[in-house]
């Protein structure tokens, strides 16, 4: 999809900007309801999901302790993969996005969790809730769109460099983790701005990689020596878990933004954006997956990236609740609401990979229609 | 040339060495549980274990009046105990937020190591609310160590205790210690002998009066002189009568505790007549909203005298404090900084944010502004 503005005809053509503000206040209107209502039972839901997480992560550690043995390595496996996919998703990324700052726990809070994955916290915030939550989807200032590795827009230059691109996809997928590690550093645009040797960049890396080195030793050190016999095997297991985890979290979040029909929008049409035309970029940036509830909560109900763009910081347990509200705003307004089933949207995002590894109207393909003759002005004249 | 001596090995005891083998275990048990602390699983079987953050359970929820209450408290294993009349800091979470309120202990140091407070729910009070009618047994509590000055001496002597409503549960802690209550009756304890007691207890009428029946069991038994005074029937107390209401006066310290005004006013009357006072308050000035505010650090000589309809963190860079921030919009949490104490007004929807010392609070400053004076841990 080319940027919404060079687009002839765009999906927002018919709102007014009284119709934006009007929207602005219908989703503020929605967030104070939730932040009214929030509370006892939402706090025992995430003290719930942290307990489970937590009993399962030991357990199939546990298990893993004879991971020499088949069962024990397919079981023990299974469970930690889950583990870490509830820690990341519904678990880490949701309380660092401060969504449970409210309850005033010092453990469950955005400014002290350490989630259970290569890139240190503070610096994913960082390229998270402030970069990517608030450029959503500008071209050139959100990095989430390609991670500075792909062509995921008609409106990036294309190169042929870009030829490679599911293979760079797929491998990133696999080792999602370090992949995002290095994206949070900003590896490349210190490269560019030969800031790389600067103080600052070396303390940042030197804390990326003294968690990438935490980590390592206890998935594949600690855990397997621990292990006796089962020293090989569980070394696999981990291995396996961590690129299970890596493989689920990146298809669940190509899905947000990726898909055929987000909108992507240019960098300065958000010079002097209002918080309402701000709540409109969210919602044509973003795409939602439809499933099961145990398919939400893998997905850290990031399947709700809708309403998790609108309301970065409401407790994920009630996006559900707000989503068919938010759908009846889209309606009302005119706007296409993006969703899909997770092999769907999967296939759609993968599927704007492989197209936008070739060239703009390559073949005929991703052909900018031209704009339609106005019927008014065609020259009648003989 | 130079001569070198090798350092002597030190001598390996089992003490050593056993010492050594903990410590490795814990390097292995926290790489094992990095990037979380070994703490965070064992908490999730056994949060009041040894060495565990501070924590109890509720073992019973007794009611005292109509709008009072005794919690029993099973502390966790590194409860260092207290003297009777101090307080515990507690913490506990209402409507999923978690609030810290401080509470007199109300019984001596008990055989099964429990400990007890009793709370009368305050008009509007969340807390105080929560815990006298919502609160079941097997909640888990936080909880920190025993604090206060608020004690007897240990050596004896004449004292004058004055209670007013809830006043009267540090007062009750330490009478239950000196004179505990068996079946058979008041128990006479030696050490308790070095004891002379009055104790002058306000409430607004007889139904409202928390352990009344402990204190007419003590007056009874000749352990205290108890004044038992009614609003509704005495009308209010007034300290002048004081005098009349205990004859020696004079020869007696006073321990007070209870609201604002009768503190005060029991303070003036005491430094008149030179008379020793020792006093307790539970709850200090309310925090009133207003608009802006003197804004402070504590890590930081600046202070701000900040407009209440301006974020917090412009106000303060403008004053050239270095500020955390990120979208400065409300949604990145990148601004976060802890509130000490003070009161903010979330600019965005008008809402109200205080915190006083100890409540653990942490607010994003890009979308408060002050709304009375604050000061930031930072």
């Amino acid at each position: 999809m080319t940027v919404l503005q060079k687009q002839p005809t765009s999906p927002i053509d018919h709102l007014t900007s009284e119709d934006v503000e009007q929207i602005g206040k219908e989703l503020d209107a929605i967030r104070a309801e939730i932040v009214e209502a929030r509370g006892e039972s939402d706090a025992k839901y995430i003290r719930k999901v942290i307990d489970t997480q937590r009993k399962l992560e030991l357990g199939s550690r546990a298990v893993l302790l004879f991971s020499l043995f088949p069962p024990a390595w397919f079981v023990g496996t299974a469970g930690l993969s889950v583990a870490k996919i509830l820690e990341n998703m519904e678990i880490g990324h949701n309380v660092m996005h401060g969504q449970w700052d409210w309850m005033r726990d010092p453990k469950i809070h955005s400014s002290t969790w350490e989630w259970d994955n290569a890139s240190p916290s503070e610096q994913w915030k960082h390229s998270h809730n402030e970069l990517h939550h608030n450029f959503t989807n500008v071209v050139g200032k959100d990095n989430d769109l390609g991670y500075g590795i792909m062509r995921v827009d008609e409106d990036q230059r294309w190169h042929p460099i870009y030829l490679a691109q599911p293979l760079w996809n797929f491998i990133n997928a696999c080792f999602f983790e370090y992949g995002i590690a290095a994206y949070d550093l900003e590896i490349g645009k210190n490269i560019k701005r030969k800031t790389i040797k600067s103080p600052e960049f070396k303390a940042r890396a030197a804390v990326t990689l003294r968690k990438i080195g935490n980590q390592f030793k206890k998935d594949y050190v600690v855990h397997p020596v621990l292990s006796g016999p089962s020293i090989l095997h569980t070394l696999t297991a981990n291995f396996t878990a961590n690129v299970v985890r890596n493989l689920w979290t990146h298809s669940v979040i190509i899905c947000g933004h990726f898909p055929e029909g987000v909108q992507t929008f240019e960098k300065k049409s958000i010079v002097g954006e209002t918080k309402g035309e701000w709540y409109v970029r969210q919602m044509l940036g973003s795409a939602n997956i439809t499933g099961s509830k145990a398919m939400h909560l893998m997905t850290g109900n990031l399947s709700f990236q809708i309403e998790h763009h609108l309301f970065p910081d409401l407790p994920s347990n009630r996006y559900q609740e707000i989503a068919p509200k938010v759908k009846d705003l889209f309606d009302r307004y005119g706007l296409e609401y993006q969703t899909g089933s997770l092999p769907r949207q999967v296939a759609s995002a993968w599927h704007k990979v492989i197209r936008l590894s070739l060239p703009n109207n390559f073949m005929g393909t991703n052909k900018t229609p031209a704009p339609l003759p106005k019927p008014a002005e065609q020259s009648l004249a003989a | 040339m130079a001569t070198t001596t090798l350092p002597a090995p030190r001598s390996r005891g089992p003490r050593e060495l056993g010492k050594s083998l903990r410590k490795r275990v814990s390097r292995v048990a926290e790489l094992a549980a990095t990037p979380l602390v070994p703490s965070d699983y064992l908490d999730v079987f056994n949060p009041l274990r040894p060495g565990a953050d501070l924590r109890g359970r509720v073992v019973s929820v007794t009611p005292e009046t109509e709008d009072a209450a005794t919690l029993v408290i099973k502390p966790g294993a590194d409860w260092a105990g207290h003297i009777p009349g101090q307080y515990v800091r507690l913490g506990i979470d209402v409507d999923g937020v978690r609030l810290w309120r401080a509470y007199s202990l109300t019984h001596g140091p008990r055989d099964d190591g429990y400990i007890s407070i009793t709370v009368k729910a305050v008009p509007y009070g969340k807390v105080s609310n929560h815990i006298v009618r919502d609160t079941r047994p097997g909640t888990l509590v936080h909880l920190e160590q025993a604090a206060g000055e608020f004690v007897l001496p240990t050596e004896g002597g004449k004292f004058l205790f004055v209670t007013a409503g809830s006043g009267i549960t540090p007062v009750i802690g330490m009478l239950r210690n000196l004179f505990p209550v068996a079946d058979s009756g008041v128990v006479r304890l030696p050490r308790s002998s070095g004891y002379d007691i009055t104790v002058v207890h306000v409430a607004p009428t007889e139904p409202d009066s928390i352990f009344i029946h402990n204190l007419r069991e003590l007056g009874e038994a000749g352990m205290i002189t108890l004044v038992a005074r009614y609003d509704d029937q005495h009308g209010i107390l007034d300290v002048a009568d004081l005098a009349e209401l205990v004859p020696d006066l004079a020869e007696r310290t006073t321990f007070a505790c209870g609201p604002a005004g009768l503190l005060d006013a029991l303070e003036q009357h005491h430094v008149e007549l030179g008379l020793k006072l020792l006093t307790e308050q539970f709850r200090v000035t309310m925090l009133v909203a207003g608009e802006g505010g003197t804004v402070s650090f504590t890590q930081n000589d600046v202070t701000v005298e900040a407009d209440g309809s301006r974020p917090i963190l412009d106000e303060a860079e403008a004053a050239g404090v270095l500020m955390p921030s990120g979208c400065r919009m409300g949604i990145c949490y990148g601004c976060v900084l802890p509130l000490r104490e003070g009161t903010v007004r979330d600019l965005r929807t008008g809402e109200i944010t205080t915190a006083a010392q100890g409540d653990g609070v942490k607010i994003q400053t890009c979308i408060n502004a002050a709304a009375g004076s604050c000061q930031f841990d930072h």
